[in-house]
Formats: C-alpha cells, sequence, structure tokens
C-alpha cells in the first residue's frame, strides 16, 4: 500500500497543480472557479448521461494509453497510436457497414477483430523495421500517422463513402445494428472491454512468460539476449500488441460511439494516448484512472464553458500542465519535498529511454 | 589557471602534501568513511588497500572534492582546505588518474593534455608552445608518447602515460591513481610502477588506490589498509606480508590458491594451502582421455567495428579440466566468448559442444545444449538491474520447467529457487524480492554464478568470473568452480588477471591478436614467459 502512495504521490500531485493553475487561469479570466470546476464535475459525472459521456470518452484514452504503455515496457516508444486507432476504426466500420445479416455474436466480434487486426498490422510494420533494420520506432510511427490519415479518409471518401442521399461527407455509411456494441444504461459496453483490456495487459506482462520477455527487453536489451530471448520478436510482436490495442480503440470509436468511420473525427485522439500513458507511469492498471480523469474533463468541458463561460480550451490547457509536471517530476518532488528513499530503487521513468538506442 | 597553481609550486616544500584527518562520510544509512585518518608525505607512495565496498574511493573522492565530508579534514600543503569541487583540488595541485581515462579519443596527445587549460594566442591555442610544454614534461619525468599521435590509436599503457601528463600539465604535486593496474599486462605494470617510482624521486606524492597485493608489495612506501570503512592497518611493506596483508582486508585468513599452485605465480593472497594437494595431479591425469566438451576449429569472428578480433582461433576443452585463456584485455576473448555462446555471429569455423554442432546457436540453444556463462559483463549481460534477485535467478531458465508451465511464470517456484541460490551461495540480499542493481558487486556475481551452476551443465564458460569483487567473494567462486570442473565440467575461464587464470587453470592458453599463440602448462610457466607471449613475443619458451 505505502508502495502504491509512492508510486501515485507525482502523478496525483500533478493534477492537484495542473489544477491550482487553472484554476488560477479561470480566474485572472475574471470567471469564477467554483461554477467553471463545479459544472466540469457535473458535465462529467453529474447524471446518468454525463457519466456516459464521460466512460465514452474514457474508452479510446484507456486503449491509446495501453498502446503506449505496452511498448514502453518493452522500451519502445509508440507514437503511433494515431495511425493505429484510424486503421482500427476505418476497418471495424468497414466490416460493420459492409456485411450484412450477420447475427451480432457473429458480426461484433469479427468487426472488433479485423479492427484490431488492422491496428496490431499497422504498429507491426514499425516494429519489424526496428528489428531488422533498426528503424527508429518513433520516427517510424510519426510517419505511419499520416499514412494512416491519408488512407483512411481515402477509404472513407472513395470506395467506402456512404452514398445515400444527398450525403458529400468523407464518411462511410451507419454500421449495422448487428455490429452495434451495445450501450447498458450510463455504462457503454467499450468502457468494460477497455477496463478488461488493462488487467489482460498487466496479466500478460507480469504473469507470463512472454510479457517476462517484453520486460527484459525493456530493462536491459543486452541482458534479454543473453538470456535467449528473441530481441528482434519481442520488438516486432510488442508493436502489433500495441497497435492491437489501439485499434480496438478505435473499431470501439467506430462501433460503439459514432457508428461509422468519419474522416477526421478521430483525429488527437491516439496521441491523447501519450498523455494517459505517462500519467499512469506506463502501469496498465492505473491507465484506467488517468483515462477516466482525463475523459471526465473532456466530457464535462461544455458544460463549463456553457454554465460559467470558462473556454473549453482551459481543459487542453490543464492536461498539458499536468503532463508537464509528470514528465518533469523533479519539480513537483521539490514542491512537494518528496524524497526519494536512498535504498529505494529507482523507479522513476525516463521519457527518454527508447531514444538514440 | 596555468599561473595560479604555479604560485603554489614555487612555495616551499610542504611537510604533508595532501592528508585526511578524522575523515567520516555516510551516504544515508550507510557509513562509508569512519573516522579515516591518512596522510601522503612527498615523495612518497601510499598504498591504499581494501576490498570493494571499504572505502578507498569514497575517501580519495573526498580528498580530491568530489564529495564533501560529514565529518573530518582535508589538508593539501599543509594547509587545512574546504573543497567544494574537484576544481579546488586541481588548482592546489592534486592531480586524478581516473580507472576508465577521461581522454578525448580521436584527439591527439597533446590537445588531450592542455584540454581546459590551453596555451592561448589571441584567442587561439597555441599549438606550438602546448607541444613544448608537453614535451618537456614528458623528458623531466620519462612518460615517453608521440605528442601528435591520435590518443586511440595508442595502447593502453600509454593512454595512462597521457593521463599522468595531464595532471602534472596542471602542476600535480599529489596524483591519486584509482586501480592504474587493472587494464595492464604485467610487462606495463611494472613500468607504470617504474615511472610513478621516477615520479616521487622528484618529489610528487602519489596515493595508489589497489587490490591487488604484490603490486603493493613492490611499489608502496607506506600502506592503509581499509575495511568497511574503517582504517584497519597501517604498516609497511618491509613489516608485513601478502597474507598478513590479506587477513586485514578481508578480516580472516584467506585460502585463494587452494590448489596445486605453490610457485611461479604470488596470487592476490599468498596463504598456501595443502587442503586440496590430493585432487592436484588426478584431474590433469585423467583429462587426456575424457571428452572433449568444446571444440572450436578455425574460428573467426569480428569485433562491433568490424575488424577481425577472432582470428582461425582453434582450441579443445575436455570435460574435468578448466583451460584458462590468458591475454591482454582486448586481444579476441569477448569475440571468443560471445562467438561460443551466439551472442556474435562467427564469420567462420565451427564450434561444436558435447558433440553437437553449435556453430552459429542461437543464445537460447546454446543453453538448452548445457552450457553455463558468467559474462564478462555483470551490468549489461549478466543481471537486469531493475529485476528482482528472484527474476534474475531463472533469467535464462525462466521460460523451462519449473520455473514456468503453460507460458505462465510460476512465482512460487522461481521464489524457492532463487532462496535456495541466495543460500547455497551466500548471497546477500535482504530477500528474494529486492532489485538485483542494490546489491554489491561481489553478492551480484555470486548470483550470476549461483544460477548458471543450478542447472544441469556441461560446459562452463566464466569471462572475468571475479573482476572488481573482494576477495571474499573470489575464494567463494574460484572454490565453486574448482568444484565444477571435479564434478567433470569442461570450464573455459577467460581472464584478464593473469593471477586468477594461473590460480585455477589446468592448462593455459595464452591469446594474443585473435589467436591462442601458445599453450602453456601453470605449474612449469613462469609469470614473466606468460607475460611476455601475452604481449605478443614469439613463442620459443614454452611449449605446448
Amino acid at each position: 500500500m505505502r508502495a502504491l502512495m509512492r508510486a501515485a504521490a507525482v502523478p496525483l500531485a500533478s493534477v492537484v497543480l495542473g489544477l491550482v493553475l487553472g484554476a488560477v487561469l479561470i480566474a485572472v479570466q475574471g470567471h469564477s472557479v467554483t461554477s467553471a470546476y463545479g459544472a466540469l464535475v457535473l458535465g462529467g459525472a453529474g447524471d446518468a448521461d454525463a457519466l456516459l459521456r464521460t466512460l465514452q470518452k474514457a474508452t479510446p484514452l484507456v486503449f491509446g494509453g495501453l498502446a503506449v504503455a505496452f511498448a514502453f515496457k518493452a522500451g519502445l516508444f509508440n507514437i503511433g497510436g494515431q495511425g493505429q486507432l484510424l486503421v482500427g476504426a476505418a476497418f471495424a466500420a468497414g466490416v460493420g457497414f459492409g456485411l450484412e445479416g450477420l447475427p451480432l455474436v457473429v458480426h461484433l466480434p469479427l468487426a472488433l477483430l479485423v479492427g484490431g487486426a488492422a491496428g496490431a498490422a499497422w504498429g507491426a510494420i514499425a516494429g519489424v523495421l526496428k528489428a531488422t533494420s533498426g528503424a527508429h520506432e518513433v520516427i517510424v510511427t510519426i510517419m505511419l500517422n499520416f499514412v494512416a490519415g491519408n488512407l483512411t479518409d481515402w477509404l472513407a471518401a472513395n470506395p467506402w463513402q456512404d452514398r445515400s442521399g444527398s450525403n458529400i461527407i468523407a464518411r462511410t455509411p451507419l454500421v449495422e445494428p448487428s455490429a452495434e456494441i451495445p450501450t447498458w444504461g450510463w455504462l457503454p459496453a467499450g468502457f468494460v472491454l477497455a477496463v478488461l483490456a488493462a488487467f489482460a495487459c498487466w496479466f500478460v506482462l507480469e504473469r507470463t512468460t512472454y510479457g517476462f520477455e517484453v520486460r527484459s527487453v525493456g530493462a536491459n536489451r543486452h541482458a534479454a539476449r543473453y538470456a535467449g530471448i528473441s530481441v528482434g520478436w519481442i520488438m516486432a510482436s510488442t508493436m502489433a500488441v500495441a497497435g492491437l490495442l489501439a485499434g480496438l480503440g478505435g473499431a470501439i470509436e467506430s462501433l460503439g460511439v459514432d457508428g461509422r468511420f468519419e474522416a477526421g473525427v478521430n483525429v488527437g485522439l491516439g496521441f491523447e494516448g501519450i498523455t494517459i500513458a505517462l500519467l499512469a507511469r506506463t502501469n496498465p492498471i492505473a491507465v484506467i484512472p488517468a483515462g477516466l480523469l482525463v475523459g471526465l474533463m473532456e466530457a464535462g468541458a461544455a458544460k463549463m464553458q456553457f454554465e460559467s463561460g470558462v473556454a473549453p480550451e482551459i481543459i487542453d490547457v490543464i492536461q498539458a500542465l499536468i503532463l508537464l509536471f509528470v514528465a518533469a517530476p523533479l519539480i513537483v518532488r521539490w514542491l512537494l519535498r518528496l524524497r526519494d528513499r536512498p535504498d529505494a530503487p529507482d523507479r522513476r521513468l525516463t521519457l527518454g529511454a527508447g531514444w538514440g538506442r | 589557471m596555468a599561473a595560479a597553481a604555479e604560485t603554489v609550486v614555487s612555495q616551499t616544500e610542504p611537510e604533508v602534501l595532501l592528508a585526511g584527518h578524522g575523515i567520516t562520510k555516510r551516504f544515508g544509512s550507510v557509513v562509508a568513511n569512519d573516522d579515516v585518518s591518512v596522510e601522503l608525505r612527498p615523495g612518497r607512495i601510499l598504498a591504499l588497500l581494501g576490498e570493494n565496498g571499504a572505502g578507498k574511493s569514497t575517501l580519495v573522492n573526498v580528498l580530491f572534492g568530489l564529495h564533501r565530508p560529514d565529518a573530518g579534514q582535508v589538508v593539501i600543503a599543509d594547509e587545512n582546505v574546504e573543497l567544494s569541487s574537484p576544481h579546488d583540488a586541481i588548482a592546489r595541485g592534486v592531480g586524478m588518474v581516473h580507472q576508465h581515462f577521461q581522454l578525448v579519443p580521436p584527439m591527439s596527445v597533446v590537445r588531450n593534455i592542455v584540454l581546459g587549460a590551453e596555451p592561448r594566442k589571441l584567442g587561439m591555442i597555441d599549438v606550438a608552445q602546448a607541444r613544448r610544454r608537453v614535451m618537456d614534461l614528458a623528458d623531466r619525468f620519462g612518460l615517453h608518447v608521440d605528442p601528435d599521435a591520435a590518443v586511440e590509436d595508442l595502447p593502453v599503457g600509454a593512454q595512462q602515460r597521457v593521463e599522468i601528463l595531464k595532471a602534472l600539465y596542471r602542476d600535480a604535486r599529489v596524483l591519486i591513481a584509482d586501480e592504474p593496474t587493472a587494464v595492464l599486462t604485467p610487462q606495463e605494470t611494472d613500468h607504470l610502477l617504474d615511472v610513478l617510482r621516477g615520479l616521487t624521486a622528484q618529489g610528487v606524492g602519489i596515493v595508489f588506490i589497489t587490490h591487488k597485493l604484490r603490486e603493493v608489495m613492490a611499489a608502496a612506501d607506506d600502506i592503509v589498509v581499509l575495511r568497511e570503512g574503517r582504517v584497519v592497518g597501517t604498516t609497511t611493506p618491509a613489516q608485513t606480508s601478502e597474507a598478513a596483508l590479506a587477513e586485514l582486508m578481508v578480516g580472516r585468513a584467506v585460502d585463494l590458491h587452494g590448489d596445486r599452485f605453490e610457485s611461479g605465480a604470488t596470487g592476490v593472497g599468498s596463504a598456501v594451502s595443502t587442503a586440496a594437494a590430493p585432487s592436484d595431479e588426478a584431474p590433469i591425469a585423467e583429462a587426456d582421455e575424457q571428452p572433449v566438451v568444446l571444440d572450436i576449429a578455425g574460428l573467426c569472428a569480428d569485433d562491433d567495428r568490424g575488424q577481425r578480433a577472432v582470428d582461425e582461433l582453434t582450441l579443445a576443452v575436455r570435460a574435468g579440466e578448466i583451460v584458462g585463456v590468458a591475454g591482454v584485455e582486448g586481444n579476441g576473448q569477448r569475440e571468443l566468448v560471445e562467438a561460443i555462446t551466439g551472442l556474435r555471429h562467427a564469420a567462420a569455423g565451427t564450434v561444436s559442444i558435447s558433440d553437437r554442432d553449435a556453430s552459429g546457436a542461437r543464445p537460447r540453444q546454446v543453453t538448452v545444449i548445457g552450457v553455463g556463462h558468467i559474462p564478462e559483463d555483470r551490468a549489461k549481460h549478466g543481471l537486469i538491474g531493475s529485476y528482482s534477485v528472484a527474476d534474475n535467478s531463472v533469467l535464462n531458465r525462466y521460460f523451462k520447467r519449473p520455473f514456468a508451465a503453460g507460458g505462465m511464470l510460476r512465482r512460487d517456484r522461481i521464489d524457492s529457487h532463487a532462496r535456495d541460490v541466495v543460500a547455497t551461495f551466500d548471497v546477500r540480499t535482504p530477500d528474494v524480492d529486492s532489485p538485483a542493481d542494490s546489491l554489491s558487486g561481489g553478492n551480484k556475481q555470486k548470483l550470476i554464478v549461483g544460477r548458471e551452476f543450478s542447472d544441469d551443465i556441461d560446459l562452463l564458460i566464466a569471462a572475468q568470473p571475479t573482476r572488481g569483487i573482494d576477495i571474499g567473494a573470489i575464494e567463494f567462486i574460484w572454490r565453486r568452480i574448482r568444484e565444477r570442473r571435479d564434478e567433470g565440467t569442461a570450464v573455459l575461464l577467460v581472464s584478464a588477471e593473469l593471477d586468477e587464470v594461473l590460480a585455477l587453470s589446468d592448462r593455459v592458453a595464452v591469446m594474443y591478436e585473435g589467436r591462442i599463440v601458445a599453450t602453456v602448462d601453470p605449474r612449469t610457466a613462469t609469470r614473466e614467459e606468460i607475460g611476455l607471449l601475452m604481449a605478443g613475443a614469439e613463442s620459443s619458451a614454452a611449449g605446448s
């Protein structure tokens, strides 16, 4: 328990500091801090609708966060969550509207699976290139984000475009009801999947031999090689798993929230996974509360603007501040006079760990 | 800067060059130095002797201004001083020759020496003056180096002379040398000791950190022995012996030889035991009839820069014998070990282990054949520092029963195995969940040895198995390796420590520039013969 508190101290303090500085910014603009933050919380968790919005927002954030966190365990910095999410969203939608007459128990899992597989393939490209040629995954995944963006735009505007009525928007038709992810009251089934995915990631990493190999490669690649682990295979497969997670996040967006794939709608969602993973210090379980927190802020932003007049961009500022504090824990430790015990193992998360190798 | 330092030199000869009085330094709850007092006088060599973790490095770091003492007084040239950084120490004429050279490899010797204190003319480096001053210094102290050579092209011994010149260029009256002989051949070591003697003749005082007793006896004027942060003995070579020093260092009598070895080499400890004598001749006599376990033929491998490092090497190791590879570091030993264990691609040749072709095998396959490997670099290859002792105890066997089943790790089996290793191999750790990084060097090494020995192995490859660890742990690991040999395991030992090779091996293969240039019998060969072979002299004295 104490270990948990120690691990959570910096992220929690970062959140508090981010909110405090956000409050200062709100006050400087002449708005009421209490009514703004009050509306934010009510808008994110005040009633069943608000809660549903928060959980829907949180779902792709959790998947995106897991996509970054899992890759990070193997020492890889996956910036490609965006591209992996987009291909997942597009291909899941493609299966969702393209196949008709299937029962739900076949159609929905199939659409999810294809979306996940598309993301996995997208992630694997970067992993295989890293393993075979040493191409840096950061560069490759960033470039693949552009490729994925343009590819899915093209799919939505050309072969898969909704031709019904007078539609000129680059979007697919609505998915068949048999491919829709259900929502139970305020609880979207997609969020349940996100939570299951987080626990599955934890289990794989901590309890299986494969997870041992992934963590070994991330902690000390040379020792992993000495131990007989195929470093190339781990890099390639880890990126595929990361892509699978992001792709599932995209698939759930298409099948459970938007009902279709539309060009431009999911832009930026994949990048927020980096924020989530860092806030969670790459712990898969901690990705859940991190995703919920950011999801709540995003879900409540509209109500905050409506009731107190604060521009919703303040949420982006607060998120950026939180990320800054998480990424620069020295500031937080100094502010809070937190000290690492000298005998404590070094658990500091170094953002640059994957660089230059 | 240079001008300021020169005024120090022009002062009258101080009585005490460098001293620490009652130095106490704590790191958290650990007391690294406890009321330590040492004193260095002009023209003398003070040897600081102690095991790893005894507080030698902490002490010199305090004297050099890298650490501030919690209590006690540093004295430089008869003056009480407060050092806030190494710059203060350097300005007062204290120089440090680090174990890992602080040189810029592509730059010339002259530029390396003047770096940071360059003579200037019109805002540019006055190369001519710099070169002249360096040459003057080299002549005056008998430190011969080519001033225009790039440092990276120089042998290690010459690089070390550059380091020394760097300190002298800054008008050092005191040289602190941290394990200066660790990387040298026996001949280079002798030369270094001569150089240090020459420096003292000119009034320079030297603090010499080492754990090699032979060098202390040969070179030191004064000896201070540290143990657990305290001074446990102050003596001179005339008043003591290697055995007495070893006992002081460890705190009990030490038996390092244990085996047949009695003359020729003087080991780290000189206590010669007869306990293991009966087993002496037997393994060697039998060895010829024992099957060959490791058979290397025409092996070639390149180093990281693509240069041929192992060059058509042929070597065989039989069951129940220890074959020691002696050589100066960088003659292809690392590449040889990596090529055998699958960590490095072999360019040509064959490796067969227990009659199975292991040429081009991957590390996992080599492990499964039945090979234990104590890697040269503990931190890089041997352990995952952030992993627990338990996880490290199964690092290359985690996938096998009983540690895993159906792709799942079995924590309870791993933990109980780790507790066995910790108990059997005397790994000092609070529990098996502690991260490996929290262990001392010797305990890390015992953990690795314990791991590699806890499986059925036919071949043990031990690379630098006792590098940088204390005598107690060395003794323990040597005994374990001998036991393994006596049980019939073939052992390939690779070590840069000639003493270690001589103490353990049944046969010594001398490696030079990627080849085995001679195989000698350690009972008859002398250190000098082997040293010459290691340095590349033609094999005439030693046959095979």
